[in-house]
């Protein structure tokens, strides 16, 4: 091959040297088989994913699934409602995910404190955690949202919103505690070693050593945690709460069409699926950062 | 003035009897070198003298004072102490400077300003200045070391405690921390080292220690204890160090 301009690679870059013949050849057959493998992934995609259209759409029930699950003008008509219901969901979640990690902190500390002084706090916090992770959210969210009304203590809330916030905020905290204190756990006993050897506190480990690395490593989990939040903010809605599912449920109760759900569960995947993809690409970059510290 | 005085102390784990009746002394300003088959109880020895183990008997003083008293502020007493491991065990989630100056600022007090200040002498002394802003993994395993030495010793302790400090590394990174184990040794920090490397041991120890079976088998110079050892178990450990090339 002569040509004058410098060889460049595959992002452009001018390489010093000129590839040989032979990693022209090797270059060339990459490419081949390349772009056959993208040929058979599209062809098998076209296939099975075609014929399960075709099996859906020819199937003898199809029309009448089409005019009550997605009669798209319907949906357009009840959108500003749904939408207006999952500002709620979105409200509440963020409110509730900064309760959650406040008290799921405190309980993780306190589950993996060794000091004396705090073992009462400490057996209270595991009854808790096994407590709460036990019972269905529904069922919490049914207890406290139709049970502490019912003591009619005064000066407590009746809002609906704030005892299913509740709810949600009492079950997650369980779960996130432990996602914190498996990160605490998985960091090396060598660390704590280390920083107490050279006079830190054992609180002042925890905080400036054990915590920030501990953390870091637990974040893809909890954005999982906070996908899943924001979904089952959509169960308060039986206590009343006009969120997304309800605003749902309330228009296809009217009309016996069902394609407000389609609408609001449409809605709902517009915010988890990019959120997912993102938990994906944290998660990737944090195996990426550990193997690369394995190796050091 | 004795830094370090070990009074017959004892350790096990189960069943294992790892320190029997162990006793030891280092003079301020000295080295003592411990030396001993892999599993004869130089790291536990060493740890149990940080009050990272709890010992089972016998007494450690520090400066004619009991630490191995349980009612001692053990915090207190590893302001006294510094320590590097064998792995580094350096903060991955801070920067070098930060690695160093953890422990001036939190638990010594220093001023922010202070610290950082003095940290960099130490690191420009040992050709590091240019690392203080790069984090652990960026470090080959020699600098990862030295910095885990310099952060040891940012805190000005009265007694240095290094677990084989070069046995991760490959030669070449040996004798970068090796040099800086001499340096200190030069500037009067009384240290107890446990490591392999006998032509080390030969420079730095004003004492050298062989462990076995729990108790120290012989001590004396290092002209004594390995170029002329008198026991049978010492030449017997030193023929197979030899062996193994690292004499
Ligand atoms: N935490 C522990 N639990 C149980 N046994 C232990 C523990 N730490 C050390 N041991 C045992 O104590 C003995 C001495 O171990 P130690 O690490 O002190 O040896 P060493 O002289 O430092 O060896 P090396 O040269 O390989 O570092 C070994 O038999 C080991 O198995
Ligand atoms: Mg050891």
């Amino acid at each position: 091959m002569n040509n004058d301009s410098p060889a460049r690679d595959d992002s452009g870059r001018a390489l010093s040297w000129t590839p040989s013949q032979r990693e022209l050849e090797r270059q060339a057959s990459r490419k081949a088989i390349g772009r056959k493998k993208a040929l058979i992934a599209t062809l098998s995609s076209v296939i099975v994913i075609g014929s399960l259209i075709r099996l859906i759409i020819t199937s003898p029930g199809w029309q009448s699934v089409k005019d009550t699950f997605f009669d798209w003008s319907y949906g357009g008509e009840v959108l500003g409602a749904v939408a207006k219901g999952l500002v709620v969901n979105i409200r509440l979640t963020i409110i509730a995910a900064i309760l959650i990690g406040i008290f799921a902190m405190i309980l993780a500390l306190l589950r993996t404190s060794r000091s004396a002084a705090l073992t009462p706090f400490r057996l209270m916090a595991t009854a808790y955690v096994d407590i709460f992770r036990g019972v269905p959210l529904l069922l919490v969210i049914l207890l406290i949202g139709f049970g502490v009304p019912a003591l009619r203590i005064e000066g407590l809330t009746n809002s609906v919103l704030i005892l299913g916030t509740t709810a949600v905020v009492l079950t997650y905290s369980a779960y996130v505690a432990e996602v914190i204190r498996s990160g605490i756990l998985s960091i090396h006993p060598s660390q704590r070693a280390a920083a107490r050897s050279l006079g830190l506190s054992s609180s002042q480990t925890m905080r400036h050593v054990v915590l920030p690395q501990a953390l870091k490593r637990v974040v893809p989990p909890l954005l999982n945690d906070l996908v899943a939040l924001l979904k089952d903010t959509g169960l308060v809605s039986i206590l009343g709460v006009t969120d997304a599912v309800r605003a749902a449920q309330i228009a296809s109760s009217r009309t016996f069409n069902y394609t407000p759900y389609v609408t609001a569960a449409i809605l709902f995947l517009l915010i988890t699926i990019p959120l997912t993809r993102y938990t994906d690409r944290v998660l990737a970059k944090s195996i990426k950062r550990q193997n690369a510290q394995g190796a050091a | 003035m004795n830094v370090l005085e070990v009074k017959n102390l004892r350790k096990s784990f189960e069943d294992n009897i790892v320190l029997n009746d162990l006793s030891l002394t280092v003079p301020d300003h000295t080295a003592t070198v411990l030396i001993g088959a892999s599993g004869s109880g130089k790291s536990t020895l060493l740890r149990c003298i940080n009050l990272l183990d709890t010992i089972d008997d016998g007494s450690i003083y520090l400066d004619g004072k009991e630490i191995s008293d349980p009612e001692i502020n053990v915090d207190e007493v590893r302001k006294g102490l510094g320590m590097v491991f064998q792995s580094f065990n350096l903060f991955p989630h801070m920067s070098v400077l930060d690695n160093i100056t953890l422990s001036p600022i939190r638990v010594h007090k220093v001023s922010k300003a202070q610290a950082r200040d003095e940290a960099m002498t130490l690191l420009r002394r040992f050709d590091l200045a240019d690392k203080a802003d790069q984090y652990p993994d960026r470090l080959s395993g020699g600098q990862q070391q030295r910095v885990a030495i310099i952060r040891s010793i940012a805190v000005k302790p009265r007694l240095l405690l290094l677990d084989e400090v070069t046995s991760a590394l490959d030669p070449v990174l040996v004798n970068e921390v090796l040099s800086i184990v001499r340096d200190l040794k030069a500037d009067g920090m009384a240290m107890v080292l446990a490591t392999h490397e006998m032509g080390f041991a030969t420079q730095v120890a004003d004492e050298v220690c062989f462990l076995k079976d729990g108790n120290i088998i012989e001590r004396g110079p290092a002209s004594q204890v390995i170029s002329a050892p008198q026991e049978a178990e010492t030449k017997d450990f030193l023929r197979r160090v030899h062996e193994a090339g690292r004499l």
